[in-house]
C-alpha cells in the first residue's frame, strides 16, 4: 500500500510545494514513515537547458564519494554550477545523507557515435549509481526530486519544499513491503525527465527486469518503480512508441478483445513486447516534461482517482487529497483498469517563466 | 552349454496374481489372456469337481512388464501385479545391473533396447522448485472471476517496434504435443493428437515418420519434422503444415539416430515414409548434410525459401552439456523456434545406456539457454520450447518461469491414452494399442475417445496453470517467462541455484 498524488497545470503556471505537502499529508494512513518524496517540474527555470543532477551521498560533504563522483562528472560533462541542497533537520528527521545538485551538460566529444545526449546522461547516471555511497536522485532538466526516510510531510519540511515552485508536482507516501526503506529507495524514482510514483506490487518484476537488462538497463534498486520507469523510457524514448502504445504494452487489452477488434497493430505490440507487460496491482502517475500519464493495472487492483479543475489536473490514490486542494472540480472520475489518462501540457512557458 | 543355461535366467520382477475366488474363469472368461499382448498369461486346463476341464489364468513368469493391461481390463477386478524383485546380497551389484549382463552374455541380447524416458535416480529439479503466492501486499487473482490469459505466440520477434514480425504459431494453451512418428505410434494416435490440438488451439508434431495423407486436413495444427532420415519429406509435406521442425536430436537419445524395425513398417507406413515395406527405417545419427552450424543455417534457409517464409522453422536439439552456446548458435543460424529436449524425454526405442546416461535435465538446460540468449541480447529473436520429463501442469509453468515460451509433452499424451509405462514401445506389442500398428492391437485405440482424453488433458492442465498463475497474481502468462523471482529452490546447492538463477527458499 502506498499513497500518490499528482498536480498538473497544463498552462505551466507554477505553484509552491505547500499544496502538495497538504495533499499527501492527509493520506498518512497509506504510508508507514519509511519513505516519502516529491518531484517538481519547473524547479530550475533559469537552468532549464542543463541537466539538474540531485545526488545523494552517504556520510557528509567530506565523504570520498563526493570527490569521486565529481571527478567522474568533470571527466565527461561541463558542470556549470554545483551547490549543496539546503536541508532543515527537525525533531522527526534529525539527520540524513548529504545532498548536492549539479547543473551540467555532456561534452559532445565524449558522445560515442550514434549515442544521443540523453543516452549519454543515462549512462552517466547508471555509472554513478554503481559507485559506492553515491546515488543519483534525479537527473532531468528543470526537475528536482526531494525524498527520504520519513512521512512525506516531514520530508517536505526537511527540504522546505514550499521554497520551490513548479507547474507539475507529484508526491509519494511509502509503505514498503518488499525492499527495505532507505533514503534512495523512497519515491519518486526518476530518469532524465521521467518520474514515476507508484502504488502497488508488480508480480512480473522478474520478467520485466530481465528484459530491461537485456536491453542495457541495470535494475540496481530492485524496486517496481525503477522497472516501470525504465520500461517507459525504453518504449517511448528508445523505441519511439507513442504514449498510448507504451501504456498498451504495459497494460494490454485481452487477447480476445484484440481478436474481436481485429486490431493487428495491438496484436503486434503485445506479441513483440510480451515481456514488458506489467502484471499485478499498480496505480501509477508517470510524469515527463510534456505532461503526465495515469495508469492502472488491467484488473484495477489499486485505487486512482482523477479530476480536472480548469487547467489543473489531479491524480490521487484518494479523493480526499483532491477535495482538500480544490473542493469544487469540473470533473472527477475513476479511470478504468488499463485505460491510460494522458494529460498534455503546453510545450513552453507562456511569457516569462 | 545346456548346463549353464540357468545361470543366465532372468525372471521378470513383475507378474500378475489372480484372485481365483473373484475370477470368472468358471464361466469361461479369458479376457486377461487375450488382452496380454506380451504372452505372460495363459489359460491352463484344470479338472473340475465332476472331472470336466476348466481353463484358469496362470502367470507364465516370463514376460510381464507391469503394463497393468490385465488389471484394468479384468471385469471382476481379480488381478493385481506383484513385484517380486530378485535380490542380491551385494550392495553395489544390484539385480538390475546383474540381469542386464545375463541378458547380454547368455541370451546374446546385444545392445539393450528400451522405450519411454530415462528412469535413473538423477535429481528431478522440478520437485525442488516451489512457486511464490500472493499474501496481503498484493492480491491473488481468482481465475473464476477474472480473465486469465495463457495464450502464447511462438516465432521470431523483432527487437523493437516498427520492424517486421516473423510468422507465428498461436497457442491457446502453452502446451504442444511433441514429436512421435507415424510408425512409432499408429495413425489412430496421431489422428487423436491432431483433433485434440485443433479443438484446443495448439499443435502436434508428426515426428520423423512423414505425414499420413489422411491426416493432412489437420495441417493448420501440425508441425512436420525433417530429421536425418528425411522420411516422407517432400514439397507437399512441408507445405501441408503450420511449421517445420528440423530434428537434430532427442533427449532420450542425444547423438544417435532413430530405428524403426522392419516388422513395424507396414503398407501405410511404407507409403508415408517413402520406403519399401518391411525394411528397417534407420535415421542416421547426424544429418548427412549437417556437419556444422553453417550447414544447419543452409537447411533452415532452404526450408524457409521453399516455404516463402510463411511458416516458422523450428530446430529441436537434445539438452547436452553445451546447450547454451549451441542454442545461441542455432538462434543466430536463423531458427524461429528452438525446442530443447531434456534427458528424461521419451522414446520408442533407444539403447538403454544412452537413455540412462546421456544428456542433462531440462530444468537446467532451459535456464542456461534462456540466460545465454538474454546475455547476448537475442532472446526475443527466437522462442524456446522445453520438453523432456514434464509430468504435470506445474512442471509446465516452472519451465516457463525458467525461461521457456511453451512446452512439448510426449509421454503425458501416451499416459492420457492409457499407457502403463512398461517401456516396451519398441516391441510392437503395446497392449494399449498406442505404439503398435498390429491389427488387433491398434484397434484398442478409439479415435473419438482418445481425442476426448487428450482434449481433457489440455483443458485440465490449462485450468491448473490458471489457478497457479492466479495465486501468483499473474493474469497473463507472458509475465512469467523467465520470472525466476517467483521461484524458490529447496535442497539445492549454490551451483544449482546459480544455474537456475533462483534463490533458496527463505531468501
Amino acid at each position: 500500500m502506498c499513497g500518490i498524488v499528482g498536480i498538473i497545470n497544463t498552462d505551466r503556471n507554477r505553484i509552491d510545494g505547500s499544496h502538495i505537502r497538504e495533499a499527501i499529508r492527509i493520506q498518512r494512513d497509506r504510508g508507514n514513515g519509511l519513505g516519502g518524496g516529491f518531484a517538481v517540474y519547473g524547479a530550475y527555470p533559469e537552468n532549464r537547458d542543463k541537466y539538474a543532477f540531485h545526488i545523494m551521498y552517504e556520510g557528509n560533504g567530506h565523504s570520498p564519494a563526493v570527490s569521486a563522483v565529481e571527478d567522474y562528472l568533470q571527466s565527461r560533462t561541463h558542470v556549470y554550477q554545483s551547490e549543496q541542497i539546503p536541508v532543515y533537520p527537525h525533531d522527526r528527521i534529525p539527520r540524513g545523507p548529504y545532498f548536492k545538485r549539479y547543473f551540467l551538460k555532456p561534452i559532445d566529444e565524449f558522445l560515442s557515435p550514434q549515442q544521443t545526449e540523453e543516452d549519454f546522461i543515462v549512462e552517466t547516471v547508471m555509472h554513478i549509481n554503481t559507485m559506492p555511497d553515491a546515488f543519483v536522485v534525479s537527473s532531468g532538466k528543470d526537475i528536482g526530486v526531494f525524498k527520504g526516510m520519513g512521512y512525506p510531510e516531514d520530508i517536505a519540511d526537511y527540504f522546505r519544499i514550499e521554497d520551490y515552485k513548479g507547474y507539475m508536482w507529484v508526491a509519494h507516501n511509502r509503505f514498503p513491503t518488499n525492499t527495505p526503506g532507505w533514503w534512495g529507495g523512497a519515491h519518486p524514482f526518476t530518469i532524465l525527465d521521467k518520474a514515476v510514483v507508484h502504488n502497488g506490487e508488480i508480480t512480473s518484476y522478474g520478467t520485466n527486469a530481465r528484459w530491461l537488462e537485456m536491453n542495457g538497463y541495470r535494475c540496481l534498486l530492485q524496486t517496481d518503480t525503477e522497472v516501470i520507469s525504465y520500461i517507459y523510457d525504453k518504449l517511448t524514448r528508445r523505441d519511439r512508441l507513442s504514449k498510448r502504445d507504451a501504456c498498451f504494452v504495459m497494460a494490454p487489452a485481452l487477447w480476445e478483445d484484440i481478436d474481436r477488434r481485429g486490431d493487428e497493430k495491438d496484436r503486434y505490440l503485445r506479441q513483440i513486447y510480451g515481456t514488458a507487460i506489467v502484471n499485478g496491482p499498480f496505480g501509477i502517475v508517470l510524469t515527463h516534461k510534456g505532461g503526465a500519464i495515469v495508469l492502472n493495472d488491467r484488473n484495477k487492483l489499486r485505487p486512482v482517482v482523477c479530476a480536472q479543475a480548469g487547467n489543473t489536473y489531479y491524480a490521487s490514490s484518494e479523493e480526499c487529497s483532491i477535495r482538500l486542494l480544490s473542493p469544487e472540480v469540473d470533473r472527477i472520475w475513476s479511470p478504468r483498469g488499463g485505460e491510460p489518462v494522458m494529460i498534455d501540457i503546453l510545450e513552453e512557458y507562456k511569457g516569462a517563466a | 552349454m545346456n548346463g549353464m543355461a540357468n545361470n543366465w535366467k532372468v525372471i521378470p520382477p513383475f507378474h500378475p496374481a489372480f484372485d481365483l475366488d473373484r475370477c470368472d474363469y468358471l464361466n469361461g472368461c479369458a479376457i486377461c489372456a487375450k488382452e496380454c499382448s506380451f504372452g505372460e498369461i495363459s489359460m491352463e486346463p484344470v479338472k473340475g469337481r465332476n472331472g470336466e476341464v476348466r481353463y484358469r489364468p496362470r502367470a507364465n513368469l516370463a514376460a510381464c512388464n507391469s503394463c497393468q493391461r490385465c488389471v484394468k481390463t479384468c471385469p471382476q477386478n481379480a488381478i493385481h501385479i506383484e513385484h517380486q524383485p530378485m535380490y542380491t546380497s551385494h550392495g553395489y551389484w544390484t539385480p538390475e545391473y546383474a540381469s542386464n549382463i545375463w541378458r547380454q552374455a547368455g541370451a546374446g541380447g546385444g545392445v539393450l533396447l528400451v522405450g519411454n524416458g530415462a528412469t535413473g535416480p538423477q535429481k528431478r529439479y522440478f520437485d525442488h522448485i516451489m512457486f511464490d503466492a500472493c499474501q496481503v501486499t498484493n492480491p491473488s487473482i481468482d481465475p473464476l472471476r477474472e480473465p486469465m490469459e495463457i495464450r502464447r505466440y511462438l516465432g521470431r520477434k523483432p527487437d523493437r517496434y516498427g520492424e517486421e514480425i516473423g510468422p507465428q504459431l498461436k497457442l491457446d494453451v502453452p502446451i504442444m504435443f511433441g514429436a512421435m512418428s507415424f510408425g512409432a505410434v499408429n495413425k489412430r494416435v496421431q489422428e487423436a493428437e491432431a483433433r485434440a490440438t485443433q479443438v484446443s488451439g495448439t499443435y502436434w508434431n508428426t515426428g520423423e515418420g512423414g505425414f499420413y495423407k489422411d491426416l493432412r486436413s489437420y495441417g493448420e495444427n501440425t508441425i512436420v519434422q525433417v530429421a536425418s532420415g528425411r522420411f516422407g519429406v517432400s514439397e507437399d509435406y512441408l507445405k501441408s503444415a503450420a511449421a517445420v521442425e528440423i530434428k537434430i536430436g532427442q533427449g532420450a537419445k542425444p547423438g544417435i539416430g532413430g530405428h524403426l524395425p522392419g516388422e513395424k513398417v507396414l503398407k501405410a507406413i511404407s507409403e508415408t515414409r517413402m520406403i519399401p515395406e518391411g525394411s528397417d527405417a534407420l535415421s542416421p545419427a547426424p544429418h548427412h548434410d549437417i556437419y556444422s552450424i553453417e550447414d544447419l543455417r543452409q537447411l533452415i534457409y532452404a526450408i524457409k525459401e521453399a516455404m516463402d517464409y510463411r511458416v516458422p522453422v523450428s530446430v529441436k536439439i537434445a539438452a547436452v552439456h553445451n546447450v547454451a552456446p549451441i542454442v545461441s548458435g542455432v538462434a543466430r543460424a536463423g531458427a524461429d523456434i528452438i525446442a530443447i529436449d531434456g534427458f528424461r524425454g521419451g522414446t520408442g526405442a533407444t539403447p538403454l545406456q544412452i537413455r540412462q546416461n546421456t544428456g542433462i535435465p531440462i530444468e537446467l538446460a532451459i535456464s542456461a539457454a534462456d540466460t545465454r540468449l538474454r546475455e547476448e541480447g537475442i532472446r526475443d529473436t527466437v522462442s524456446l520450447v522445453a520438453s523432456g520429463g514434464i509430468m504435470c501442469s506445474s512442471d509446465v509453468l516452472k519451465a516457463i518461469c525458467l525461461g521457456a515460451d511453451a512446452v512439448y509433452v510426449g509421454t503425458p499424451v501416451l499416459v492420457a491414452l492409457g499407457c502403463g509405462l512398461c517401456q516396451r514401445c519398441f516391441s510392437g506389442k503395446c497392449p494399449y494399442g498406442i505404439t503398435t500398428n498390429r491389427p488387433g492391437l491398434a484397434e484398442r485405440i478409439d479415435v473419438d475417445q482418445a481425442t476426448f482424453a487428450l482434449t481433457n488433458l489440455l483443458h485440465a492442465w490449462g485450468e491448473e496453470i490458471k489457478e497457479l498463475m492466479g495465486s501468483m497474481g499473474i493474469s497473463a502468462i507472458e509475465a512469467l517467462r523467465s520470472n525466476r523471482d517467483r521461484l524458490r529452490g529447496i535442497g539445492l546447492n549454490q551451483e544449482e541455484l546459480r544455474i537456475l538463477e533462483i534463490k533458496h527458499a527463505g531468501a
